[in-house]
């Protein structure tokens, strides 16, 4: 073992690595993978095919999320509600047969423990710090947020994890991202990381694994890190990380997979040997005053394209690059704004709050407590909530916030991807807009013709109410 | 997996920045349990132009796309990748790929090309006209017109994509060493190998 500083990265990685050949690439362990119905049909087609099993059934655990309508599940009677969407049903079939088949653990549709995988992770403490964690979705990143090493796969990969629990791997490189100062009042961890991506770039993170350090990520919650760290792909990084803490033990203990007794105390020693070293170094470092940083909404339809709730919709010709001109351009077409409108006053006709990004209890927190007491604008002609987990939404109701949000004029919704990426009954119309706390703005990513707004919950909920993106500070 | 060792043809002057995943493949077209005939959604939101540049008669079936910084940016889904097979799409060069996507094209044996912003654009000019040539053993891209540009590619990657070789096949013939691995760790840190507890 090396005695240099190493970084957080660096130590999850030599902890993990099999073997490396001569060229560098590694053969790494995987310690955790979580499958869902949408990218593993065909990885479990590929095993059948070859007449391969699955190595390690016990570190896989599978759960629907994606295609699963967050209507009622069970009818009063306790039977299935068929899903409309055939190929949806096919695809949510295939899963529910391959887990048992390949003798994995599947948590099912109606049970209390469902919900989108980046929620049941670490909710089960399935997730845990210093692990490796893979998943076919590009929201891997998200378990970053307890200080492991995760991040996204393909099809193939998924294959490959499920036949030998490992994949081969070049290192990354390693990016610091440091937030100097603390942020203000009503300014959450969704506006953080936009503003960040804002700075850094959809691509500023490729071929990187970040790193967010500094006093801000060490105050806030295990939510709003996993929601930080669940966003890093869309500044290009495969993964995100923040080191464990005492936040993140206290999070986890007790939860149905985390280590318990002797194990656990062996494990916090191991979880608090990872944290960077005194100087370590990382490849690329960036800067962020945590003071820059407001209530912040996307204009365009790249989840770089941010601006503070007080600012105005940008003139493409502002930006330095052609390519980005034209690129703006073509998003203010779609989006249906002009340069130099202001933000605050865009109408919005759809609110979602939910996602892998923000469906978690603090986030359904936050936007109950603009709710309270107040209802939708009439304008917004759809509103819905959906808790990212069965357990999440049980927690939610015993707090009485689902009574707030239906009260306001908002669907209580079952736990599942839902609007995010319309791939299940829950989009957005064409041409209509959605303040949104998911994490993608793409073109057609909530349907055909959606305009998206990212927001936090906190903002979505503002939005609900006065019917148009609204500086939540100003309620 | 189908080797891959030159690629030659015409080239999709496509060029556009940040094309994301949902871009090459919307998520309706995620729905297949197979991996054939994603062809039909591949790039749906731009052909709905009827003079896109993917079904006019000059483009159609070339086997090259030329594309912006940042292709394949977004979601994990390798529909992507299977959609670009489909199309017929076996090599994209552009300055920059996302992670991702250029894992999901190598593991399906689509040849990755990265080359300068200035290089690529020389490429869209040939391409609206006349063929390109990819060849992967001299690592170099070459035009009718004497352009010759060299790129880069990871050993391991080029030697698979050569011979089409099955990474999984590759690492399960390293099961001595998963083993050995797996031993220490369950001895090591046995709270983490132990998973869901389901029988292994």
């Amino acid at each position: 073992m090396t005695s240099q500083p190493r970084t957080l990265y660096q130590k999850i990685w030599d902890a993990h690595t099999v073997e490396t050949r001569d060229d560098g690439t590694a053969l790494i362990f995987i310690d955790r993978h979580l499958v869902h119905e949408v990218t593993s049909p065909q990885a479990f087609e590929a095993l059948r095919v070859a007449g391969r099993k699955v190595r390690r059934p016990d570190l896989t655990l599978a759960v629907p999320d994606h295609n699963l309508p967050t209507t009622a599940r069970r009818t009063a009677s306790g039977a299935r509600v068929p899903i409309a969407d055939l190929e949806s049903a096919a695809q949510l079939e295939a899963l529910e047969k391959n887990a048992p088949a390949f003798g994995i653990r599947y948590i099912g549709d109606a049970d209390v423990e469902q919900g989108i995988v980046h929620v049941v992770g670490p909710e089960q403490g399935f997730s845990l710090p210093g692990a490796t964690i893979v998943c076919g979705d590009s929201h891997t990143a998200c378990h970053g947020g307890l200080g492991a090493l995760a991040f996204g796969i393909g099809t193939s990969e998924v294959e490959h994890v499920l036949a030998t629990q490992t994949l081969l791997l070049k290192q990354s490189k390693t990016m610091e991202v440091r937030v100097e100062g603390a942020l203000a009042p009503s300014v959450s961890p969704k506006d953080l990381i936009l503003h960040i991506i804002g700075v850094v770039g959809t691509a500023g993170g490729t071929g990187h694994v970040m790193e967010y350090r500094g006093k801000v990520f060490e105050e806030m919650s295990i939510e709003g890190r996993l929601t930080v760290c669940n966003m890093s792909i869309e500044a290009g990084a495969r993964a995100g990380l923040i080191a464990p803490d005492e936040k993140t033990f206290a999070f986890l203990k007790g939860r149905p997979y985390a280590p318990k007794g002797a194990d656990w105390d062996a494990a916090v020693a191991w979880w608090k040997s990872l944290a960077t070293d005194p100087g370590a170094t990382y490849d690329k470092s960036v800067t962020i005053q945590a003071a820059d940083v407001q209530p912040t909404v996307t204009w365009g339809t790249s989840p770089e394209d941010v601006v503070a709730i007080g600012g105005v919709v940008p003139d493409p010709a502002s930006f330095a690059e052609p390519s980005k001109q034209d690129a703006a351009r073509a998003s203010l077409e779609y989006m249906g704004l002009e340069p130099g409108q202001r933000m605050d006053e865009i109408e919005i006709q759809n609110v979602f709050i939910g996602s892998c990004t923000n469906s978690r209890i603090e986030d359904l927190r936050a936007a109950a407590a603009v709710l309270k007491g107040k209802t939708k604008a009439p304008n917004v002609r759809w509103g819905i909530v959906v808790p990212g987990s069965g357990l999440v939404k049980r927690q939610a109701e015993e707090e009485g916030l689902d009574k707030i949000f239906t009260a306001a004029g908002l669907e209580w919704r079952e736990p599942g991807c839902s609007a995010c990426l319309g791939m299940n009954p829950d989009k957005i119309p064409a041409g209509e807009r959605c303040a949104s706390t998911s994490n993608r703005n793409f073109v057609g990513r909530q349907g055909p013709g959606a305009r998206t707004h990212l927001v936090s919950p906190a903002m979505a909920a503002a939005a609900a109410v006065t019917g148009r993106l609204t500086d939540v500070r100003k309620l | 997996m189908e080797p891959i060792k030159q690629v030659e043809g015409r080239a999709i002057p496509f060029g556009r920045k940040n094309v994301d995943t949902d871009v090459i493949v919307p998520s309706k077209w995620l729905k297949t349990i197979t991996r054939e005939g994603l062809g039909k959604g591949a790039f749906e939101s731009l052909r709905q132009d009827p003079d896109n540049l993917f079904d006019c008669a000059e483009f159609k079936g070339s086997p090259i796309l030329i594309a912006g910084d940042n292709f394949g940016c977004g979601s994990s889904r390798e529909h992507a990748a299977w959609a670009l097979l489909d199309l017929g799409i076996t090599c994209v060069i552009a300055p920059s790929f996302s992670d991702i996507f250029s894992g999901n094209a190598f593991k399906n044996g689509i040849l990755t090309v990265v080359l300068p912003q200035d290089q690529v654009d020389r490429l869209l000019e040939v391409a609206k006209t006349d063929p390109i040539a990819i060849d992967l053993e001299t690592q170099t891209v070459t035009t009718p017109f004497q352009d010759r540009f060299t790129f880069e590619i990871d050993p391991f990657r080029k030697h698979c994509l050569l011979n089409g070789l099955d990474e999984v096949g590759l690492t399960l013939a390293r099961d001595a060493a998963i083993s050995t691995y797996e031993q220490k760790h369950r001895a090591e840190l046995p709270w983490l190998a132990a998973g869901t507890g389901v029988a292994a």
